[in-house]
């Protein structure tokens, strides 16, 4: 299925390398705008100030850097995430929102905290998973990765772009049912699950950050080093396998780190939809389809935007604040629908 | 040295596709795959690549079973060309043939002066060296299938085998397409088409002749497009004629 103009001619060398550069700073500024703004205004020179450790400010260090450095690693790891399921499968469309596995960790989440926390003791908000921050990572992949594995069941494999949506869209939402119902069991948490599982970065703590950086620090080397394999099933796995690649064994490596990155995301923040999706295909735009340069221009981007977006999160309505899931959802369904449309038109 | 397939048979679903096929591709030599659809003949080529595992027999590489030998020499000896595979659409020509080297690179190999040198000498040979900064979507069908045929020609297989590969071209196109096969031929490669057309088979070095997943005739064009038997497979009105001392195949009325 062709999806997306093709750019008419491919950036040079210098130039994906100008876009990466451009990307770090970028996020810089994110970084300096997300630490800056807020119900306390904190100036950009005063911000690095405190993050070289040149004066306390514990607003910036304390209150924001865990929730903005956990906004870049979560955007970072489902943008990682989706980049390599669209290589994967083979489809643009691919992403962890789509094909169902962030629901699946979510629900697996729901279930770690539900049986072994107890709503009550781990769901009190803002220390979500002080009791088994690691633990729910782990439900979180068997869930992410049985809804997977179910998706492709589904759908027949992941040639058929309308097949996989179809197939993910009913997983997804059977989970999502299943999880309001583990929900409902612990009714006194219920808002709290209920915010979670839309998609929040207020739950963000240094724990979680510790490990997200540690996944990603995992699953990004390890994608990597599997681009060149991204880049051949370009040409169909069939012509893959001729060229000598193992690929059943490679495949399961990629799927498994992509669906690790997933549920680490999905763990710390809920179901943040349509950066997976977003953010690779701009890039792809942008650098061409070559994988070295396009999953590290993911992880950037993908950090840059969800930064940007829980930014808006929670100055939009302030003093309240919206979960960050709605808002890349209301961004990225529109996108979503244009990707769709133009794809019929081709 | 050779490619060899010996007393291969597949079964998909409890069918027999493939029944004891026998066949040997030289280097050098250009074979052609002919007979009607569900011969089994696109079966037989991916045997032959090494793709499939077959239910009894086997495929010899150099008196080698395929089967044992590594993934990466099989890419390195053999190169596969699908009918209709997928193209990528953000790479550009250049990038595309540079795939064709992965098995000499492995996953993290970087490509050397070697490699290079082989991109640059399977893009001259198939005429695509001009368009090497464009994206793959910007071609023409016939310039696409030339520089898909280029990233099989960059790993610089001893074989090369292809399946329809000029379906989908006009019939200028095609003609070119068959010229460059017989130039590679010349220079050592063993090439093996799936073809449906038997006049497009008639320019090959040998034809094998599938029906139902056996091989009825194995020759030269002349031995194997007779009237007999075509007419037993694509019906009574068909004539063969000859022209410079090839096959004309002619559906009459």
């Amino acid at each position: 299925m062709a999806l997306g103009r093709p750019l008419t001619r491919p950036l040079p060398w210098g130039q994906r390398v100008a876009v990466l550069a451009g990307l770090v700073l970028l996020l810089f500024l994110a970084l300096v705008l997300g630490l800056g703004i807020g119900a306390v205004a904190v100036p950009p020179v005063e911000v690095v100030r405190a993050l070289l450790g040149l004066e306390a400010n514990p607003i910036v260090t304390e209150l924001r850097l865990p929730r903005v450095l956990g906004a870049m690693l979560v955007g970072a790891a489902l943008a990682l995430s989706g980049a390599a399921y669209q290589g994967l499968f083979r489809n643009p469309l691919a992403d962890p929102y789509l094909m169902g596995s962030a629901a699946g960790a979510a629900f697996g989440v729901v279930v770690a905290v539900s049986w072994l926390g107890g709503f009550s003791g781990a769901f009190a908000q803002h220390a979500i998973f002080e009791r088994l921050p690691f633990s729910a990572t782990w439900f979180g992949f068997l869930g992410a990765l049985a809804a997977v594995a179910l998706t492709l069941l589904l759908a027949g494999g992941a040639s058929r772009t309308q097949d996989l949506i179809l197939a993910g869209v009913v997983v997804g939402s059977v989970l999502v049912s299943l999880t309001s119902y583990l929900m409902l069991q612990g009714a006194d948490r219920v808002r709290a699950v209920f915010a979670y599982t839309l998609g929040n970065l207020s739950f963000m703590s240094w724990p979680g950050v510790g490990l997200l950086g540690l996944y990603l620090l995992l699953t990004l080397p390890l994608l990597w080093l599997l681009s060149r394999t991204l880049n051949a099933l370009s040409l169909g796995e069939e012509t893959a396998r001729s060229l000598g690649l193992p690929l059943e064994r490679l495949k399961l490596l990629a799927i498994g780190a992509a669906t690790l990155l997933t549920a680490a995301a999905v763990a710390q923040a809920g179901i943040i939809g349509f950066v997976g999706l977003v953010v690779p295909h701009a890039l792809r735009r942008l650098l061409g389809g070559d994988y070295r340069y396009l999953l590290p221009a993911s992880v950037l981007g993908g950090a840059v935007l969800l930064t940007l977006a829980d930014l808006l999160a929670r100055t939009l309505v302030a003093p309240g604040e919206l979960p960050v899931g709605i808002l890349t959802t209301l961004l990225g369904g529109p996108f979503f629908l244009y990707l769709l449309w133009r794809g019929r038109r081709v | 040295m050779s490619l060899a397939a010996r007393g291969l048979t597949f079964h998909y679903r409890q069918q027999a596709v493939v029944q004891e096929v026998s066949l040997e591709l030289h280097p050098g030599e250009w074979l052609a795959l002919l007979g009607p659809n569900g011969a089994g003949k696109s079966t037989l080529l991916r045997l032959m690549a090494g793709l499939l595992l077959p239910t009894a027999g086997q495929v010899w590489l150099d008196e080698q079973p395929l089967a044992r030998c590594s993934s990466w020499r099989r890419g390195q000896q053999i190169a596969f060309l699908p009918q209709d595979g997928p193209y990528p659409e953000n790479l550009t020509v250049e990038e595309v043939v540079l795939l064709g080297r992965t098995p000499h690179l492995g996953l993290l190999g970087r490509p050397g002066p070697a490699d290079w040198a082989a991109v640059r000498w399977a893009m001259q040979e198939t005429q695509v060296a001009a368009l090497a900064q464009r994206l793959l979507p910007t071609l023409s069908g016939g310039e696409r299938q030339r520089v898909l045929l280029a990233r099989a020609l960059a790993a610089c297989p001893r074989f090369l085998l292809l399946d329809e590969p000029t379906s989908h071209l006009d019939l200028h196109h095609q003609a070119e397409f068959l010229r460059l096969l017989s130039s590679l031929r010349s220079q050592g490669l063993g090439i093996l088409t799936v073809l449906h057309d038997p006049n497009l088979a008639a320019q090959a070095d040998r034809v094998a002749f599938l029906r139902q997943g056996r091989i009825m005739a194995l020759g030269a064009p002349l031995e194997v497009l007779q009237e007999p038997l075509l007419r037993g497979v694509y019906g009574p009105g068909v004539q063969v004629r000859h022209l410079e001392g090839r096959p004309v195949v002619l559906l009459g009325g």
